[in-house]
């Protein structure tokens, strides 16, 4: 009997050993995912309407606090007339905006980081940012030459745990490294925050200021910081795989695909639930604020599950 | 040997199964009570409720008659067919020719002298073959952005038996005013009437190549009313010029250009225009489907909209 077990027990052994090995072999093989990666997919779709029907109330309203925004958008006295359209527009959506500038302008107020570098200027206003959360655990970072709809990224972000890492927006590749574009503005978790001002006390691996002559842009420099944090880019897309996240102007993307069929420019353009565009002009703007929040056709009745109030004092939406 | 080899195999399992696991937790997106997220479509946010557009459309028949010409068919007129011209309840193109676009030929010469020509036409083609048809009759040029659902919302409040006519109200040339062409204006079929018998009885001449001062000239003459196009709050659904040209918010100033035909006081910056806007003008092909999207495609999930007429509270700060 107890040879038998162990034998038994010596086969036990033997194939663990032999597991073992093999699973060592094949993280090695993956190089780029490191331990902290829970989540695989590099494509970053809403929930389902479907499952969206199922939830109760009160997760519901557990959803909507938690889907809560910051946004720090990252602005210079240069581009004033951007800086003040998005004041006066899409960043009243937020649930708290703050402006980070490199200098302070007399005309709008912003928090005055009096840094020339953008990427330490971005470091400067991540970190005033997390320390600012409050309860907010999502945060999302844009350029005033950014138009973003933040209804349509707390629905994009809405089943998922801000206590996990999450990098979201258009991604784009760089050689090995997967980034966020910084024109179609950059969502990030609490965690991928946290996670990243632990990354800035590792100057050799996340330098405040590079020593090489040539400058990496800041976009790529938080994402390679991120990426050794053990966080990775990830498309944000719609159901049908469409972008969300758009580095270009609405007209720039259907006079894109107006050439083919001009009867599918619309379809092809972009999705309904698109939450960025990029590269418009300040008129193009308050017109895109009347188009997103208020223009409709009467009679098209939408039963979305979660609500989300106009903000308070705001004539324009 | 058999036991060693059970047990190797037993526990090669084991590990396997236990790497398998580990997959499938990554692939479910962790949140807090682990709810699992369906793979499956569905995420098109369908319209849930488009009855009360669609009863309107019944109860409201339009008919749109676009001005254009051969030239513009493919650079312009394609749009309107592409975009909001399938919401008419009949649409015709009317053109010097006819054609398989399809266009209806009003035999009259092209050229801005004509304009006024085209449109006597298309109102007596109208009249002597949709008559019947359609309640209300709508002009719109080969550049106007029209949101029919809108244009029925307004008119359903109103009796097309009457003589009235609708749109961009302008001061001068005529004495009780006129409509803007451009921004397109709407008869009942009172007015479609009664602008036909003009002409037929010669009350009304071609007086003018300048279309709109014509008709309403004609209308005036034939004791057609000037509606009131502004929703409940006082903007203005009907426009000569892009939504770029109101909707910036500017400083106190006086009015430019091409504010100064406007009837009612007009309004700058976000209060210049309703949120059922009717239509725009000096439209270009890539502003058509850009419009089409913002009104039709485009939206914020969730998202209560501060004005809604026929709600019982049409407070805007009602949050």
């Amino acid at each position: 009997m107890m040879s038998e077990g162990s034998s038994f027990m010596k086969g036990m052994i033997l194939g663990g050993i032999f597991c073992l090995v093999m699973s060592f072999f094949e993280t090695f093989n993956s190089g780029t995912h490191s331990e902290g990666h829970e989540h695989l997919h590099h494509h970053l779709k809403p929930v389902s309407k479907d499952e969206l029907e199922k939830l109760s109330e009160s997760q519901m309203s557990d959803w909507t606090l938690q889907v809560r925004v910051y946004c720090l958008i990252m602005v210079t006295p240069k581009l004033l007339v951007h800086w003040a359209t998005a004041n006066d527009t899409w960043s009243k959506h937020c649930d708290k905006s703050v402006f980070y500038t490199s200098e302070s302008s007399k005309a709008l107020e912003a928090v005055d980081l009096q840094e020339q570098d953008e990427w330490a200027r971005l470091r400067k206003a991540i970190k005033h940012a997390y320390e600012n959360a409050g309860d907010l655990r999502w945060f999302f970072v844009a350029r005033p030459t950014t138009f973003a709809i933040i209804e349509n990224l707390k629905y994009l972000v809405l089943d998922k745990d801000p206590s996990q890492p999450f990098y979201i927006g258009h991604t784009e590749k760089s050689g090995e490294l997967d980034y966020v574009e910084y024109d179609s503005g950059i969502v990030l978790s609490y965690e991928a925050m946290r996670r990243l001002i632990g990354m800035f006390k590792d100057e050799d691996r996340c330098p405040e200021r590079g020593h090489a002559l040539w400058k990496t842009p800041e976009e790529k420099q938080l994402a390679t910081c991120l990426k050794y944090s053990g966080v990775f880019a990830e498309n944000g897309e719609d159901a049908q795989g469409k972008g969300l996240f758009n580095k270009k102007s609405v007209s720039s993307l259907i006079s894109d695909n107006m050439g083919q069929n001009p009867a599918d420019a619309v379809e092809a353009c972009c999705s309904d639930m698109a939450i960025t565009f990029a590269g418009m002009s300040p008129s193009q703007m308050q017109v895109l604020m009347y188009g997103v929040y208020r223009l409709r056709p009467y009679g098209h009745d939408f039963h979305d599950s979660l609500t989300f109030l106009p903000p308070k004092d705001s004539d324009n939406d | 040997m058999y036991d060693l080899s059970n047990g190797g195999i037993c526990c090669v399992l084991v590990l396997l199964i236990h790497q398998k696991r580990a997959l499938w937790v990554t692939k479910l997106v962790p949140i807090k009570g682990s709810l699992s997220v369906s793979k499956l479509n569905s995420n098109i946010l369908i319209v849930k409720n488009r009855r009360a557009a669609l009863d309107l459309s019944q109860k409201v028949r339009v008919l749109c008659w676009v001005m254009t010409q051969p030239q513009h068919l493919k650079s312009r007129t394609q749009h309107i067919r592409a975009t909001w011209g399938k919401r008419c309840n009949i649409v015709l193109y009317m053109s010097s020719e006819a054609s398989d676009f399809p266009t209806v030929g009003l035999n009259v010469l092209e050229g801005r002298s004509q304009l006024y020509w085209k449109t006597i036409r298309a109102f007596q083609h109208i009249h002597m073959h949709h008559l019947d048809d359609a309640d209300w009759f709508l002009k719109a040029d080969d550049d106007t952005f029209v949101v029919l659902e809108n244009l029925r919302y307004g008119l359903s409040k109103h009796n097309t038996e009457e003589p009235l006519y609708f749109g961009r109200r302008f001061t001068p040339f005529v004495a009780q005013g006129y409509m803007s062409g451009g921004a397109g204006y709407v008869l009942s079929k009172e007015a479609l009437r009664r602008f036909v018998k003009g002409f037929a009885d010669g009350l009304c001449t071609h007086n003018t190549e300048i279309e709109d001062i014509g008709l309403g000239k004609c209308m005036e003459t034939m004791k057609v009313q000037l509606g009131d196009s502004r929703d409940v709050l006082g903007r203005q659904t009907f426009h000569p010029y892009p939504p770029n040209n109101y909707l910036p918010r500017q400083l106190p100033r006086p009015r430019p250009w091409y504010l100064l035909y406007e009837h009612y006081h007009p309004v700058e910056g976000p209060g210049c225009c309703s949120d059922l806007a009717i239509s725009f003008h000096y439209i270009d092909a890539v502003q058509m489907h850009t419009l089409e999207y913002y009104t039709y495609h485009l939206r914020p999930y969730g998202y209560k909209y501060r004005f809604n007429p026929g709600e019982r509270s049409e407070n805007r700060n009602n949050n």
